[in-house]
């Protein structure tokens, strides 16, 4: 916190634009401000929504990092806003946009809930059973290991920022992006889930699919959760293969 | 203008909301949740460190059950709460977990054989039996008898919440995210659903339903400094009470977490002190044992945010002034166990402070000051979660349903969420399958129109004020005089210039005159509201004279249930009031099954005892002791002392490992 100069002026340009209205024109504009210790986008934005203009739109929520609501382009990389420090920015100059792939609502706001709802209904992202549970039950027995393989699969927020990142998704705009295939991997290990791989491959067994990925781990590179994006995908597609060829 | 129809409007969707969703769409019933944001971002996904619920598995919570869990859910209250509430609560928490593990929640699981664990700062080998591998684990947390709380990591509202969202997602549930109800349709006793704001086209619609549920979460955001989220500003509250007719309960319990991280206020969960972690003062020195000999770092939160409060009030604390500190060291747990269980500390600490707490010694220590965390208020519902207003239910943190009394216990949030949700939730639907409603298309359309008037009207004041700064000012009062200390002076000034604020709302302007994507016309409207429920708090601190829970009075720090053992009732009676009317509901002694006496921390000897406590504590002993002798088990006994109704299917017993089947 003691790093920053006291009193630095941030200049910080915006993408303002309203695609519901027909008067509005994609526009960048400039906001200068005081920076103060410690000081987040959240913080930052939040100070010219009070001060500077009342009509600019984000989204955030909890904005400890937890929540995914705050994807944003910052200075052309996919992060998560609430979570990177204006200090970081050496020169003091920060571009904001809003995240591409996304259907855009306002300025920095993007509908990543509705393109994570139907991402979660194409790749069925819930426990398919045919058992029922009773629930006054002792529950079942899960090895250690492999409740913690799934945990660190089910750390994905659904921020949308390997959606972002994917240059594969620019192409081919049905692709599930790895948010996707995260999601399969994860229930594909979560032994509560009965689908088999044949049923996974009915999912996401073609090019908007497993076999649409590129390995160019832009999703990876930007995971704010550090999933093991690459490896996990791999794994997938080795998996994928196999019932392709039988 | 739009009106749309169902059977049950659910307006929030958190982990209650959603649960609740879920109970009415399995009675088929045509279900709409609103929601301000995609549900998935809902702050109960904000829960790091776990659920409590008493499945016994582990070495540390062998001998739990649900007695064990009932008693300190009631102690950490202060004896607020209502105990038949707690009862249905602690009987379907463990049924809670083992659906939500069907459902998906990676619940961390026992591994048979020796594991380390840090114990009162000292490394402990804890041995765990060949045949609870496998089973749902659990950690300790502050104020329970037993390592109670279930978690996935310290990431467990985060898992809870995909789970419920995905299965209400599998049952094609409708889900209306960036909407904002702004005001409930209401007839005579009787509540028809909801006005709403589409926040993306600013347009306003009805949702007429047979049965509407209020699942917002907490009013946190009254404070500046709070671990909620941006969202947490009680306007579900506020419409509730705006009826009228719905009181909410006991808004002067506000708790303070101990843990937020300084100076952001992001929380780090009691999973930190629960794993082990301490607390040091400016001397390094471990002050907790100094003051609790027996709970230390683990008494109720509302002990130990004060403890640490009346530590840097001795000059403990580091730094000076209100920017004063303790430190969180976590790094004793060692680096393998934090960056596996503690992962979402590690990294909230690295990013908002530059600190890796798992850096051994002073360099990993974190700097900590309580703040605003949770709101054991809301609305006053009775034990199905039906309000006042015949058709409008309550759950979750929003209601008073009241679970919590005047503190509560570290993880009974995101389990209270979900448990209401099957409870109260299945009560709903109840309710919305047996009921109908007869209402005119042409009252909704008023009640739309209604809102649009005020909403045009407040784009014509024309006074000097700015609603931004009304806001910050109300944070600001909330803070420095409604805080963890609170005395008379400071609560009367508070109510003052709180009032004085709201009357300021009228005479702001609103410089952009759009209705849409228009932050300023939204504080406009939100911020009065807002106002009512900082009143509600403050009102009911100055007038509650003495100490409870997290409700702490220097003029008068006796916990005094000769005079206070009751609720406060807060009633906005008619639209012009600037100040809520208070009224009282008691708490019966005479059907408690744990009478009021000292809860195991916190100051001894500081009660005023109820004349009839000693009465009724004498009753229960003496059931319990016949009836022991007569061979009968606990829950038999249980029933006669204080019987309570609950769904049979969650009245079950609940099954343990080693019971026989």
């Amino acid at each position: 916190m003691s790093d920053i100069q006291e009193d630095r002026d941030l200049t910080i340009n915006i993408l303002k634009f309203n695609p519901h209205d027909t008067n509005s024109r994609p526009t960048m504009v400039e906001y200068v401000i005081k920076e103060r210790p410690g000081m987040s986008l959240f913080l930052a934005l939040t100070a010219i929504r009070e001060k500077l203009d009342h009509n600019l739109a984000y989204d955030f929520v909890c904005r400890a990092g937890i929540c995914g609501s705050c994807g944003m382009l910052v200075n052309g990389k996919p992060v998560l806003a609430c979570k990177t420090q204006t200090k970081d920015y050496k020169d003091g100059n920060i571009t904001l946009m809003p995240m591409p792939a996304f259907e855009l609502i306002k300025d920095l706001s993007v509908n990543t809930g509705k393109w994570m709802n139907g991402m979660s209904k194409r790749v069925g992202s819930w426990i398919h059973t045919s058992e029922s549970t009773d629930i006054g039950k002792v529950e079942r027995r899960i090895e250690p290991e492999v409740a913690n393989d799934t945990f660190e699969l089910d750390r994905c927020i659904e921020c949308g920022i390997c959606v972002a990142s994917c240059a594969t998704k620019i192409m081919r705009p049905e692709f599930v992006g790895a948010v996707g295939l995260n999601r399969v991997v994860r229930f594909s290990i979560d032994p509560y889930d009965e689908r088999r791989d044949s049923d996974y491959y009915e999912l996401i067994g073609d090019d908007d699919g497993i076999f649409g990925c590129m390995s160019l781990m832009g999703c990876e590179d930007h995971c704010p959760k550090e999933l093991p994006l690459q490896e996990k995908i791999a794994f997938m597609r080795r998996k994928m293969v196999n019932q392709r060829d039988t | 203008m739009k009106i749309q129809y169902c059977d049950a409007l659910v307006i929030g969707g958190g982990l209650a909301g959603l649960r609740s969703a879920v109970a009415a769409s399995v009675k088929g019933l045509n279900v709409v949740v609103i929601s301000m944001v995609p549900v998935k971002r809902s702050h109960s996904a904000a829960a790091q460190g776990g659920m409590q619920a008493s499945l016994g598995n582990s070495k540390m919570s062998q001998g739990d059950n649900e007695d064990l869990h009932f008693a300190d859910t009631v102690k950490g209250s202060d004896w607020g709460c209502d105990q038949e509430v707690a009862r249905m609560f602690v009987n379907t928490a463990p049924k809670a977990i083992r659906e939500l593990a069907s459902w998906g929640v990676p619940w961390t699981r026992i591994t048979q054989g020796d594991r380390t664990a840090v114990i009162n700062a000292k490394e402990t080998t804890i041995s765990e039996e060949p045949d609870v591998h496998g089973l749902i684990h659990s950690r300790d947390f502050g104020g329970t008898k037993k390592w109670r709380t279930c978690y996935t990591g310290d990431a467990t509202g985060h898992s809870m919440l995909f789970s419920v969202a995905n299965e209400a997602i599998k049952r094609d549930i409708e889900i209306q995210d960036r909407k904002e109800a702004i005001s409930l349709i209401h007839k005579g006793d009787r509540c028809y659903g909801a006005v709403v704001r589409d926040l993306v086209t600013g347009e306003l619609s009805a949702y007429v339903a047979k049965g509407t549920m209020i699942a917002t979460g907490g009013y946190g955001r009254v404070y500046r400094t709070t671990t909620n989220a941006v969202i947490c500003e009680g306007t579900g509250h506020a419409i509730a009470l705006e009826t009228g007719k719905v009181p909410l309960g006991n808004m002067e319990a506000v708790q303070f977490h101990p843990t937020p991280i300084v100076p952001s206020g992001i929380l780090l969960t009691e999973g930190c002190r629960g794993d082990g972690g301490v607390l040091r003062d400016k001397d390094g020195h471990r002050f907790m044992p100094d003051y609790e000999p027996e709970k230390k770092e683990l008494a109720s939160r509302d002990v130990v945010a004060r403890r640490m409060m009346e530590h840097i009030k001795k000059g403990k604390g580091v730094g000076i002034g209100r920017e004063s500190f303790v430190w969180l060291d976590i790094s004793i747990l060692g680096r393998d166990h934090i960056e596996r269980n503690l992962r979402d500390v590690q990294d909230i600490a690295i990013t908002f402070n530059g600190i890796d707490p798992a850096d051994e010694g002073e360099k990993g220590w974190l700097p900590v000051h309580p703040a605003q965390h949770y709101s054991m208020g809301g609305i006053r519902t009775d034990r199905t979660g039906h309000t006042a207003l015949k058709g409008l239910f309550s759950a979750g943190e929003a209601a008073c349903w009241d679970l919590h009394g005047f503190n509560r216990l570290g993880g009974n949030s995101v389990s209270e969420a979900v448990v209401a949700g099957m409870i109260i939730g299945n009560y709903f639907a109840d309710f919305c399958r047996d009921n109908d409603i007869e209402i005119s298309t042409n009252y909704v359309k008023e009640a739309i129109l209604k809102v649009d008037l005020e909403i045009d009207k407040i784009l014509t004041y024309e006074g000097p004020e700015d609603i931004f700064e009304i806001k910050a000012r109300m944070q600001d009062i909330m803070d420095n005089k409604v805080g963890v200390f609170r005395n008379g002076i400071e609560l009367k000034e508070a109510v003052e210039e709180l009032e004085e604020l709201y009357r300021k709302t009228k005479e702001i302007t609103v410089k952009a005159k759009d209705k849409i994507h228009n932050d300023e016309l939204t504080e406009a409207y939100r911020v009065p509201k807002m106002l009512k429920i900082a009143l509600c708090v403050a009102k009911g601190a100055n007038d509650r004279t003495e100490s409870r829970g997290a409700h702490f009075r220097e003029d008068y720090e006796k916990r005094d249930d000769a005079n206070w053992l009751n609720r406060t009732l807060a009633y906005w009676r008619a639209e012009e009031d600037t100040m809520p009317t208070l009224e009282y509901e008691p708490i019966g002694v005479m059907d408690m099954e744990l009478p009021p006496g000292f809860r195991g921390y916190g100051s001894k000897g500081n009660i005023i005892l109820h004349p009839d406590a000693e009465k009724r504590q004498k009753e229960v002993d003496e059931i319990r002791e016949r009836m022991t002798k007569q061979g009968k088990d606990r829950i038999e006994i249980q029933d006669a002392i204080m019987p309570y109704r609950l769904h049979r299917e969650y009245k079950a017993i609940n099954f343990r490992v080693g019971d026989r089947l």
